[in-house]
């Protein structure tokens, strides 16, 4: 089941899942720039990045992106920084796993989001979309489709937070302005 | 006695006479192909059942949880020269091994009380597996953990095997079980089909069919449980399998999985202590909370509301103590089976693995230089492995440095020690090299550690005695940078085949005792040269150091000392990791007290190298 999601739109996916979720990844894909003329390379690339966000109460703990590709504890594993995209035919370009079991006890909140690092907005870029799976069993939770999106250049995608003994997650689909997260921090500190 | 065997590993055989057991976690069918000295099967050389049986082999032909198959090869059958066991899936059951569990293989003596035991992890599409095999070498009997499987089934097992019209073999196999319930299992269009609706009163153990295969279940109690559903609850973790990562080679799998519990428990700790950390600030917060606001300062609300706070802060700290001390659980049962499985190179001077100490015949992929712990759990201990050829030097820290066991010891203590540490290295690196690949001079200048290279010079494997005084070391260091510097030569111009003949080309380790005593400038400049130069060209520095008695050469010395791997003689704490930087409790790979287990191996490798040398 595929909740196609417009921005703004939030929904708690905890009975979606049929249960509670242990694994959820977070994939982002795009349309690399077309290449054109004789030096294609000086084509202008597009690169989007992925990154998650740990708090705990909060407070920002710990951060997963292309600089960091893995949390301090493990459980969270970026799959590596993709700087110009692909076919943007619904294979994700870049990936972040969410072992959920794995999460230290103190983080209650994990946000993911998507920033344009070359500063291209969303309306510029062919299809690009963001989309959250259940990695156990392969089904798409959330999906977005950030082109045609307006002229932003970042995204506030969805938090996965503790609720009761498990996990659940709230699509948000915040559109924003930014970098890279670190732009984003004032903009994620109103979703928590 | 069960000796547990991981993939790929062989054995010696108790004896010929052999039942091997076989349990599942739901019915298999189980059954032994024969091959001969090229590894072919031959017509009729399948054992499943009465219906195909040969002298000496024995298998029930019916699907059950557990089996018990004989085996005795001195009845072989002529030109048969390996016994392979086989599990495989009964067409009424699961598709794959994903659903059965891992199986689990124990082979004995029929009169013996010695059994070898393979777990079969790892499988996930295959319905059909090959367990082990047995096959001569040298005149006698060995079983080897073979462990694989494959997603064709029986069919292509049996193709695999060589046997001949593979095809028509399984599926005769798989449609006599699904017959159910007779030893003998005749083709199945003998079978007169049941009517349906009608009774059956034919009793179960001698002919007919009840149900698709024979329920051995008691019928008061439940069957056994069902395989989870994978989404809902998580599943308990599978019990650890050593050789569980990656890799070419069971070494490196080893290698891989050592440093994947490495990075796991570095990863678990540091979530713990992530979550104590902020268990710890929020609790400083929240009393300043209280303190901050004049109305609540005291009185039974402020009590009231410290209380809630510690107890807030208890509460995160046991439920971060709970998590560790699963993860925890699984990497000590993990390295409780990785650890006996680990190859010389990668093991413990205790381990039995150096008794039975064999020249290898090519270099180890890494070495073990130590175990290193966390106080979270100190009986936890990680295998250091660094990647052979060393790419850096190693220093022995003679010295005092601040850790608490250098206060037990006086300096001439700890001095000894690094020479034991340093003999116990330079011998384990001699002994995990073949013969003559790798050659270990020593400088001594004062003679000091006489007593401690005792092993080394005994042994006769000392390319030449250690060299004393100011001459030997200014001749062993020349004849290293020579060394050194042809090879360069000769790899950057791409002329191995020039160097003047009679050079050594092995790899070396010079191991420095007493440093800086007998070195004058023009030493100490080659040293750092061979120290810079020498790794890229496989010429390796272990120094046994005091940074002290080089404290004339001011900071000069600094970049010598910081190339190094400093390791110490006493468990010290100053080993980070490379994710976390958690600082590691290092302790030395020292022979244990009273074991002459150095001795005896490096005898093996001398008497070794008298044989390839005299012929």
């Amino acid at each position: 089941m595929t909740v196609n999601l417009s921005k703004g739109q939030a929904i708690s996916l905890e009975k979606a899942a049929g249960g509670t979720l242990s694994a959820v990844r977070m994939g982002l894909g795009w349309q690399a720039a077309a290449r054109r003329g004789l030096f294609g390379r000086r084509s202008k690339e597009i690169d989007l990045d992925a990154s998650a966000v740990l708090f705990a109460e909060g407070q920002p703990v710990d951060v997963v992106f292309f600089q960091h590709l893995r949390s301090d504890d493990g459980s969270v594993t970026h799959t590596g920084d993709n700087l110009v995209g692909g076919a943007g035919q619904g294979g994700d370009d870049e990936a972040i796993l969410v072992d959920l079991q794995r999460v230290p006890v103190h983080i209650d909140q994990i946000v993911f989001t998507v920033n344009s690092f070359t500063g291209q907005t969303f309306a510029e870029v062919e299809n690009a979309f963001c989309r959250l799976l259940d990695e156990n069993t392969a089904t798409e939770l959330a999906r977005y489709t950030l082109t045609g999106g307006g002229s932003y250049t970042a995204q506030i995608m969805a938090k996965v937070h503790r609720q009761g003994g498990g996990w659940s997650m709230t699509a948000i689909g915040a559109p924003a302005e930014g970098r890279t997260f670190q732009d984003l921090m004032p903009a994620i500190a109103q979703h928590l | 006695m069960t000796a547990e065997l991981v993939r790929g590993q062989n054995h010696a055989l108790p004896g010929t006479d052999l039942t091997v057991r076989v349990e599942a976690a739901l019915p298999v069918l189980a059954g032994m192909t024969l091959a001969d000295a090229d590894g072919r099967g031959r017509e009729g050389w399948l054992v499943h059942g009465d219906a195909l049986s040969l002298p000496g082999l024995l298998a029930p032909g019916r699907p059950a949880p557990a089996h018990d198959l004989r085996v005795d090869l001195a009845r072989l059958p002529e030109g048969a020269r390996t016994v392979r066991v086989w599990l495989a899936l009964p067409s009424a059951g699961p598709a794959s091994f994903a659903a059965a569990g891992a199986p689990r293989v124990v082979v004995g003596e029929a009169a013996g009380a010695a059994r070898l035991a393979h777990t079969l992890g790892g499988l996930a599409a295959e319905s059909a597996v090959t367990a082990v095999e047995f096959y001569r070498r040298a005149g006698a009997w060995k079983v080897r953990a073979v462990g694989q499987g494959y997603a064709g089934g029986l069919a292509a097992l049996c193709a695999d095997h060589g046997l001949p019209d593979a095809a028509t073999l399984a599926r005769r196999v798989l449609a006599s079980s699904a017959a159910g319930t007779r030893e003998s299992a005749p083709p199945p269009q003998e079978e007169p089909a049941p009517q349906p609706g009608r009774v059956d009163y034919r009793h179960p153990g001698r002919a007919g069919r009840v149900g698709p295969a024979v329920d051995v279940t008691h019928p008061g109690r439940p069957a056994r449980p069902e395989p989870r559903p994978s989404s809902g609850e998580p599943a308990a973790p599978p019990p650890p399998v050593a050789g569980d990562a990656s890799g070419w080679s069971m070494e490196e799998r080893l290698h891989n999985q050592v440093w994947g519990m490495f990075e796991d428990l570095a990863r678990a700790v540091a979530a713990y202590r992530g979550a104590v950390s902020f268990a710890d600030d929020r609790l400083e917060r929240e009393i300043d909370g209280v303190l901050a606001d004049p109305r609540t300062r005291t009185g039974p609300a402020a009590d009231r509301a410290r209380e809630r706070a510690r107890s807030r802060q208890g509460e995160l700290i046991a439920r971060a103590r709970a998590a560790l001390d699963r993860d925890l659980d699984q990497l000590t049962a993990e390295a409780a089976v990785v650890e006996p499985a680990l190859p010389p190179a990668f093991a413990r001077w205790d381990n039995p693995v150096w008794h039975g100490y064999r020249v290898p015949e090519q270099a180890p992929l890494a070495l073990r230089l130590g175990d290193l712990s966390l106080p979270e759990r100190i009986g936890l201990r990680i295998p250091m492995l660094v990647r052979l050829p060393l790419e850096r030097g190693l220093w022995i820290d003679a010295g005092r440095g601040d850790g608490p066991a250098t206060t037990v010891l006086d300096g001439g203590e700890l001095r000894r020690e690094a020479g034991l540490l340093a003999t116990a290295v330079a011998g384990r690196l001699l002994a995990v090299h073949p013969p003559g690949r790798f050659t270990v001079r020593v400088i001594d200048p004062a003679g000091s550690a006489a007593h401690t290279l005792r092993p080394l010079v005994d042994s006769g494997v000392l390319a030449e005695p250690p060299a004393r005084g100011a001459a030997g070391v200014a001749a062993v260091l020349e004849r290293l940078t020579e060394r050194v510097d042809l090879v360069q030569m000769a790899v950057r111009s791409g002329a191995a085949d020039a160097l003047p003949p009679g050079l050594d080309t092995s790899e070396q380790l010079l191991v420095v005792h007493d440093f800086p005593h007998g070195f004058d400038d023009r030493a100490v400049t080659r040293l750092r040269y061979l120290a810079d130069e020498g790794p890229s060209v496989g010429v390796h520095l272990l120094m046994v150091a005091d940074r002290e008695d080089a404290a004339a050469y001011g900071p000069l010395l600094d970049p010598l000392w910081r190339s190094l791997l400093r390791i110490t003689p006493v468990p010290d704490d100053h080993i980070a990791d490379p994710w976390v930087r958690q600082v590691w409790t290092y302790e030395p790979p020292h022979v244990p007290p009273g074991s002459a287990i150095l001795p005896q191996v490096l005898g093996a490798l001398a008497a070794a190298r008298a044989r390839l040398g005299g012929r």
